[in-house]
C-alpha cells in the first residue's frame, strides 16, 4: 500500500475533525439553550478525540507526535475541508454545517470500517458508534426547527444555501483517489457523496427546507490541498497561543 | 464548580459566601405561617428528613432556597465564561479535551440547578431574565478576569476547591432536590479539582516562564479567593432559623478556615508563595490568621463595579438574544416534535 496515500487520507480525516471540534467548542457558554450548549460541547470533545486517534495513526507511520502536528502547522499544511473552518456564525449556520458534515462523516466511517487497511478499519469501527449520535442530533434538530416558525425556516434555508458549496468541498478527491479505491481502502469520495446526497435529501424532504439545485452550485475546493479561507490561520494561531509560548514545555 | 451564595452586606441576612447580594427577606413572614404546619415542618427537618417539592414549607424557606439555588446556577453559567475563553487556547490535546469537558460540566451543573430551583416555582426563563437584568446575582469571583492560561488553572483548582467546601456542606441541607443535585455536582467537582491541581503542578514544576505565569496568576486570584466565602457571619435570629431549617449549613468563616487548612499546605508544597505576609496558622487556636480581605472592594464589585461585571452580563445577554429565535421555534405549537430514533 502506498504510504503517502494513506497519510493523505489520515490527514484529511484528522484535520476535519480537529477543526470542526474546535469550532463546536466555541459554543460552550453561548448556546441558544443550555441543552444545546452541552450538546455542542459533547460533540466537540468527540471530534477532537477522533482527530487524536487519527493523528496517532499518523505518528505510527512516522509523522510527528499529535501535539506537534496539531499545534504547530500553518494553514497551508492543513488538509481539512473549507466547510469546517468557517466561523460558527449564528446557531442556524452551525446546525446546518453539523448536519451536512456529520451525514458525510458517518458514511466515510462506515466505509472505512470495512477498509483493507486494518489500522484505519479498527479506529473507524470504534468511532462510528459515536458519530451515529452526532447524526441523530443533527437530523432531529433539522426536522424540528425545519418545520417550526417561518423565522427558523428562513434562517436555516439561508444557511443551507450558504453552506452547500462548501459541503461539496468535503468530497474533493485526493490525488491518490484511484489508488485508495483500487487497494480497497475505501470506495472513494464520489461514492461517499452519492450516499450522502440520498441521506440528506431524506431528512430535508421531511422539512419545509429546499436543497439548492446542486447542478448549479460551484463546489468550494482546495481545502484538501492546503488552500483555505482567511478564517483558518487565525483559528490556528488562537489554538497554539499558549502551546507556542514554549513548545517543549509540559503543560 | 462553583460557588456562590448569598450574602447581604447591608442586612443581617448573610448566608453562604461566594458573594451575592439580595434584598433581605422580611423575617415577619414567619408570623403568618400556620403554627401547626410549621412545627411539623421543623420536626421533620430535625429528624433529618428531606423536604420535597410538593411538601408544605414556609414561604421564607421557599424564597431563600430559590435565591440560593438560582444564584448557584447563575454562578455556574457565568463561571463557565472565564475558563471557557481558554478552551480554544488550551495547550495540547490532553489539556484541550479536559478543559472542554470541565467547562461543559459547569454548564451541565447550571442545567441541573435551574431544574432544582424550578421545583420551587420559578421558571428557568424568569431566572435567566433576572440574571441579565442584574436583579439576580452570581458569585463575585467571576467578575475578575482570567488573563492567562495560568489564571484558568488557578480557577480550576482553587475556586473549584472553595466551591467543594461550600457545596459539601450544603449537600447535607434539608431541601431534597438541591441536596441531590449537589451530591452529583460535588462528584464532578472532585475531578475538576484533580484536573486543576495537575495543571498547576505542571506549571509550578515546569519552565521558569511557566512558574512565573502560575505565581502571577495566584497573586491575582488570592484576594478574590479570600472573599469567596463572604465576610464573617453576623449571628442573628434569622441566621439561627436558617441553620435550624438546614438551609445554611456552615458559617462563612468555618468554610474559609476549612479551605485554608486543606489548600494552603498544598500551595506551599509546590513552592508557590501565597501573597499575604500575615498568613499563618495559629497553633494555639488552630485557626488561620490572615490579612483581612478588602471588603469595600468586595462590596463595590458585587454592586457592579468590578473588572468584568459588564462583560460577563453582556456575553450572557448576547447569547440569550442570539438564541431567542431557537426558543421561539421550539415553543411554536405547530412545530412537529421529532422523536430521536436511537
Amino acid at each position: 500500500m502506498n504510504e503517502l496515500a494513506i497519510k493523505d487520507l489520515l490527514y484529511k480525516l484528522a484535520d476535519d475533525q480537529l477543526i470542526l471540534g474546535h469550532r463546536n467548542s466555541e459554543w460552550t457558554g453561548f448556546g441558544p439553550i443550555l441543552e444545546e450548549d452541552i450538546a455542542f460541547s459533547s460533540m466537540a470533545q468527540d471530534k477532537i478525540g477522533h482527530s487524536l486517534a487519527f493523528y496517532t495513526l499518523l505518528q505510527e507511520l512516522g509523522e510527528a507526535d499529535p501535539d506537534t502536528v496539531a499545534f504547530t502547522r500553518n494553514a497551508n499544511q492543513f488538509h481539512n475541508s473549507q466547510l469546517v473552518e468557517l466561523p460558527n456564525g449564528e446557531y442556524d449556520f452551525s446546525l446546518i454545517r453539523h448536519f451536512l458534515y456529520d451525514n458525510a462523516e458517518i458514511i466515510r466511517f462506515e466505509m472505512l470500517s470495512q477498509s483493507s487497511y486494518d489500522p484505519i478499519a479498527k479506529v473507524a469501527t470504534k468511532l462510528k458508534g459515536e458519530v451515529k449520535y452526532h447524526v441523530l442530533h443533527a437530523n432531529t434538530w433539522i426536522k424540528n426547527l425545519g418545520t417550526s416558525t417561518e423565522e427558523a425556516i428562513l434562517r436555516l434555508q439561508s444557511s443551507l444555501n450558504e453552506a452547500i458549496p462548501y459541503a461539496l468541498g468535503l468530497f474533493e478527491p485526493s490525488k491518490y483517489e484511484q489508488e485508495l479505491i483500487e487497494a480497497g481502502v475505501y470506495p472513494g469520495e464520489e461514492a461517499v457523496k452519492a450516499e450522502w446526497l440520498k441521506r440528506i435529501v431524506a431528512v430535508i424532504e421531511k422539512t419545509d427546507l429546499k436543497l439548492p439545485s446542486l447542478a448549479t452550485v460551484e463546489p468550494k475546493l482546495g481545502g484538501r490541498y492546503g488552500e483555505h479561507t482567511e478564517h483558518l490561520q487565525p483559528l490556528l494561531d488562537e489554538m497554539a497561543e499558549v502551546f507556542k509560548i514554549d513548545p517543549t514545555a509540559e503543560w | 464548580m462553583v460557588r456562590r451564595f448569598l450574602l447581604n452586606l447591608k442586612s443581617e441576612n448573610i448566608m453562604y459566601g461566594g458573594g451575592n447580594v439580595f434584598e433581605a427577606t422580611k423575617f415577619d413572614d414567619l408570623q403568618t405561617e400556620d403554627p401547626a404546619k410549621l412545627a411539623e415542618f421543623e420536626a421533620r427537618i430535625a429528624r433529618g428528613e428531606k423536604i420535597e417539592p410538593n411538601d408544605w414549607m414556609p414561604q421564607l424557606y421557599r424564597k431563600q432556597l430559590i435565591r440560593m439555588i438560582e444564584q448557584h446556577a447563575h454562578s455556574e453559567i457565568i463561571g463557565a465564561l472565564p475558563e471557557g475563553t481558554w478552551i480554544t487556547r488550551a495547550p495540547g490535546f490532553r489539556r484541550k479535551m479536559a478543559q472542554m469537558a470541565k467547562v461543559q460540566d459547569e454548564v451541565g451543573h447550571a442545567q441541573l440547578l435551574y431544574s432544582a430551583a424550578e421545583t420551587l416555582g420559578k421558571t428557568r426563563e424568569q431566572m435567566l431574565t433576572d440574571l441579565i437584568n442584574g436583579k439576580s446575582k452570581y458569585s463575585n469571583v467571576f467578575n475578575y478576569p482570567a488573563y492567562t492560561w495560568a489564571d484558568s488553572n488557578i480557577i480550576s483548582w482553587l475556586i473549584d476547591a472553595g466551591a467543594i467546601v461550600n457545596q459539601m456542606a450544603n449537600a447535607k441541607g434539608s431541601y431534597g432536590p438541591y441536596s441531590r443535585a449537589l451530591e452529583r455536582i460535588c462528584a464532578e467537582e472532585a475531578f475538576h479539582l484533580k484536573y486543576g491541581h495537575d495543571a498547576v503542578v505542571h506549571m509550578a514544576t515546569g519552565t521558569p516562564k511557566q512558574r512565573e505565569m502560575i505565581q502571577a496568576a495566584l497573586n491575582r486570584w488570592w484576594p478574590p479567593i479570600m472573599t469567596f466565602f463572604g465576610p464573617s457571619d453576623k449571628m442573628s435570629t434569622h441566621t439561627e432559623t436558617l441553620m435550624r431549617w438546614k438551609v445554611k449549613m456552615a458559617s462563612n468563616d468555618e468554610c474559609r478556615q476549612q479551605f485554608l487548612d486543606m489548600y494552603v499546605p498544598k500551595i506551599w508544597e509546590l513552592g508557590l508563595t501565597v501573597p499575604d505576609p500575615n498568613l499563618k496558622k495559629n497553633m494555639e487556636t488552630g485557626q488561620w490568621e490572615y490579612t483581612e480581605p478588602d471588603w469595600d472592594e468586595f462590596k463595590r464589585v458585587i454592586n457592579g463595579d468590578g473588572p468584568c461585571n459588564a462583560e460577563r452580563l453582556a456575553v450572557r445577554r448576547t447569547a440569550e438574544e442570539r438564541g431567542a429565535w431557537v426558543r421561539r421555534a421550539l415553543l411554536n405549537p405547530k412545530a412537529k416534535y421529532v422523536r430521536p430514533l436511537a
